[in-house]
């Protein structure tokens, strides 16, 4: 196999890892402010994440590291091209991060009513750009070729607002709703009381429209935009595994549900990224399109890259399983630590 | 801010978002392992002081962390977003840094740190004092990476130009890891981390101890007794760690200083006679100048020779100066970047070799200056503090508020002298910064981004300063032995 396209490999599985991931956190962080009518219930919600939010987003990262360092021409075009998306992602997490950090740190509601709504926002901005983004790289963006340079995006006003059309607006929804779904579920999978039972209930209810909005969205990657036979089993799977979440989540078994919303995720992306293999970038004039190898690193950068990658891995796989395994208990409300007066409201 | 240009304001803003990301930076290199040290001196010791001091200074660690991390996650960003023609050109070298030092350090600290604030009650004692040192370690593999990155821009090594891709590509990867500027500045900034550190440590302490001598009138700790014997007994702990890192810190500064300023003579001559904003060769070293930098000085105080020693190790060896480096750069360099990357670079070579002048000059001194005023502090501390003795005078309250910020931006300085003093180099001698910027990001983009950056740190960092503010005045917690709860309904010790 060429380098290049194990790298293009190792990408995608950068960002079904991160998808997988993050998307439970922020389905939670878009959950807790409806589900949680009570502040023990939100507190419970953002406990399930709270050891595990940080190294989540480690994913996002790694796969813009791997990117520059593997796709110069892939990172440079995208991440300029699509400066304002990107910016809004930047002061998502921003200000998500630091919610999850400093709403326990002081006492008062309105302080931490704050908090929540950046929580929120900070959850739901990403999940909508990336899919909005993720069904215009397949789709095609507004590449062409200026003053030398062989890729660049046209930036403007036109082009901004043809990045929203049906198909990228499904593809946006999709995340969201699915990551609602897959947030819901994961609550219901760690939490004990009355939480469990309100969370596996939205994460049904949510669960057709994510059923609905799968099946059109993948059919359509797979009729129009695909690649073959690859795109339409993982199509297939993803909208599979989306029932199958559903009907796990109704029986309760909250574990195979999980099992099943990351299946989906994986099935999605596997679409997606077979749906723009061979090329990085597919351009809206096919004349523009950026192939994987003409964007990829010297043979020596991927040669080193790979070696420590292969190596560095398994032990990161390894360690944040055992978080998530140390973690792995349900917690409730009776956990909750007797509030200390510096996070109690009762004053 | 009308006419200006892109590359103007995306400079603006990558000095904005690092500078503030910088703040927080130095103060987890080395916090992290404080924190780390005192959590192993109470689990060999058991004694309950500690376990205080770790929870008080790893709340503090952590208020800082959680602004480091999302600060960083726009420094990665914006090198595509921004910088896209930087990125293209040198992806091949500079990419692979970032994405290690995601792999490598980012999972490790994230994780573990995950793992530490959650683990108390999840994890036995020593386990849970490994996820920190884990943790701690693993921010500092980070500086080893993004340092190198940066090294390669003042002293691009281990690559050629590939005509054919018309990009930067590797050669050795052992150069670029190995590069003397990396091996100069990696000793440099983590030593300057545990003087940042240890002053926050120490300021916080010596303000406690002062606070309890007002509150009881005692003059040494031998008037003490009770809750306050039991608080300067851990702070006046605190005080000396966090003095004696520094003092070691500051060691560890003036010594890697010394050989970062003859790498620096050798890699960027012109930084050099910029810092001292000497046009003519010269040996002496200028500690004050009065006047316009850029002609005639009108006074100036100066140590004969010194500079010849600090950049060759020879005293009284003449240094060139931005006249003969301007001659030189304008005739070679500007003739093998004709010759090795095209007209498209060719274009972008400013015919102004030289940096900033006033602000290399001065960041250079401020940096020095406020390091030094730091150790002389915690030398003043320690001397306080002998034989059980308080600090007393009043004067404590303000110098304590003020000690911590000493390093923080002395540390904050000396970056910005290392960054300037490249200009107008993006890599140096290869990329003008001007050749960096991406072609289809308009000014006015960069503009909006820059604006609400700027606004939504301000808002955060009056946040942060406020938080630190109350777990700082409001001292050590109460505590409680952690124990591993094995009840499904008991509550845990922490928790959001």
């Amino acid at each position: 196999m060429e380098l290049s396209t194990l790298w293009f490999i190792l990408v995608a599985v950068l960002w079904i890892g991160y998808f997988v991931l993050e998307g439970f956190d922020f389905g939670v962080g878009m959950l807790v402010t409806f589900l949680g009518k009570k502040e023990d219930n939100r507190r419970v919600m953002i406990n399930t994440i709270g050891p595990l939010w940080d190294g989540n987003e480690v994913w996002l990262l790694t796969a813009g590291g791997a990117t520059f360092a593997a796709f110069p021409e892939w990172y440079a075009t995208l991440f300029s091209g699509l400066y304002l998306p990107l910016f809004l992602v930047l002061l998502a997490l921003i200000v998500r991060g630091v919610a999850f950090e400093y709403r326990h740190k002081r006492p008062g509601l309105s302080w931490k009513r704050g908090w929540d709504w950046c929580i929120f926002a900070g959850s739901l901005v990403p999940a909508l750009v990336f899919g909005v983004g993720f069904a215009n790289f397949v789709r095609g963006l507004p590449i062409e070729s200026q003053e030398g340079r062989r890729w660049v995006m046209d930036t403007t006003v036109g082009n901004f607002f043809g990045l929203f059309l049906p198909y990228a607006l499904i593809g946006g929804l999709l995340f969201v709703t699915l990551f609602l779904m897959h947030g819901g579920i994961f609550i219901s999978l760690k939490t004990n009381g009355g939480i469990r039972e309100t969370a596996r209930n939205l994460a049904g209810k949510i669960g057709l429209v994510v059923l609905a909005l799968m099946a059109v969205f993948m059919i359509w990657t797979a009729a129009v935009h695909g690649t073959g036979a690859l795109t339409w089993v993982a199509a297939v799977i993803a909208i599979i595994a989306v029932a199958l979440a559903w009907f796990a989540n109704s029986k309760a078994r909250e574990g195979w549900a999980f099992t099943a919303t990351s299946l989906a995720i994986l099935g999605m992306m596997v679409a997606l990224f077979t749906s723009l293999f061979p090329y990085a970038i597919k351009a809206l004039d096919p004349a523009h399109h950026m192939l994987a190898s003409d964007a990829a690193s010297s043979a020596l950068t991927l040669k080193i890259m790979t070696i420590a990658s292969l190596a560095a891995l398994p032990v990161v796989l390894g360690y944040q399983a055992w978080s998530f395994w140390v973690f792995r208990k349900r917690i409730s409300v009776k956990n909750l630590p007797v509030e200390t007066p510096e996070t109690s409201d009762a004053h | 801010m009308r006419g200006m240009s892109a590359e103007t304001l995306a400079r603006w803003q990558f000095g904005v978002t690092t500078v503030y990301h910088f703040l927080f930076v130095p103060i987890t290199l080395a916090l992290s392992f404080l924190v780390a040290i005192l959590q192993t001196i109470w689990v060999r010791t058991g004694q309950e002081r500690f376990l205080k001091l770790t929870k008080f200074y790893g709340k503090l660690f952590l208020i800082n962390f959680a602004m480091g991390v999302v600060t960083g996650i726009v420094q990665e960003f914006q090198f595509g977003m921004n910088w896209s023609e930087y990125s293209r050109f040198v992806g091949d070298i500079f990419g692979a840094p970032l994405a290690l030092e995601a792999l490598l350090a980012f999972f490790l600290e994230s994780t573990f740190l995950g793992l530490w604030i959650f683990g108390w009650d999840r994890l036995n004692k020593k386990v849970h004092l490994a996820t920190i040192w884990l943790a701690a370690i693993g921010t500092n593999i980070s500086a080893i990476f993004i340092l190198a990155a940066n090294a390669w821009m003042q002293n691009p090594v281990g690559f050629r130009f590939n005509p054919e891709t018309n990009r930067a590509e590797l050669t050795n990867f052992a150069d670029v890891m190995l590069n003397p500027v990396f091996l100069a500045t990696f000793p440099h900034q983590i030593t300057a981390s545990w003087l940042v550190a240890g002053a926050l440590m120490a300021g916080i302490a010596v303000w406690h101890l002062h606070r309890i001598s007002r509150q009881t009138g005692a003059r040494s700790n031998a008037d003490l007794t009770g809750e306050h014997a039991t608080n300067e007994k851990a702070f006046r702990f605190a005080a000396v760690l966090g003095a004696v890192s520094l003092l070691a810190g500051g060691v560890g500064v003036i010594a890697s200083g010394d050989f970062q300023a003859k790498v620096m003579y050798e890699a960027q001559p012109m930084k050099m006679a910029a810092a001292e904003a000497s046009f003519d060769d010269d040996a002496d070293f200028s500690i004050l100048t009065i006047g316009d930098l850029n002609q005639e000085e009108v006074f100036s105080i100066k140590i004969p020779g010194l500079l010849g020693f600090m950049a060759t190790g020879e005293w009284g060896k003449p240094v060139p100066g931005i006249n003969t480096l301007q001659e030189q750069y304008s005739v070679e360099l500007r003739q093998q970047l004709e010759s090795e990357y095209g007209p498209h670079v060719a274009a972008a070579i400013p015919d102004d070799y030289s940096p900033n002048l006033p602000i290399s000059y001065w960041t250079y001194r401020i940096m020095m200056t406020l390091g030094f005023i730091a150790m002389a502090v915690a030398a003043v501390i320690l001397f306080a503090l002998r034989k059980g003795r308080l600090p007393v005078n009043r004067l404590w309250t303000p110098l304590m508020v003020v000690f911590p910020l000493m390093p923080l931006f002395g540390n904050s300085f000396g970056w910005i002298f290392t960054e300037m003093g490249r200009q107008p180099w993006l890599v140096f001698g290869v990329m003008p910064t001007a050749a960096g910027v991406s072609p289809g990001v308009s000014p006015g983009m960069v503009l909006f981004s820059l604006i609400l950056f700027t606004l939504v740190y301000g808002i955060l960092a009056v946040i942060e300063v406020g938080l630190l503010l109350l777990y700082i005045k409001k001292g050590l917690p109460e505590v409680e032995e952690p124990k591993v709860v094995t009840d499904d309904d008991e509550p845990l010790s922490f928790a959001y």
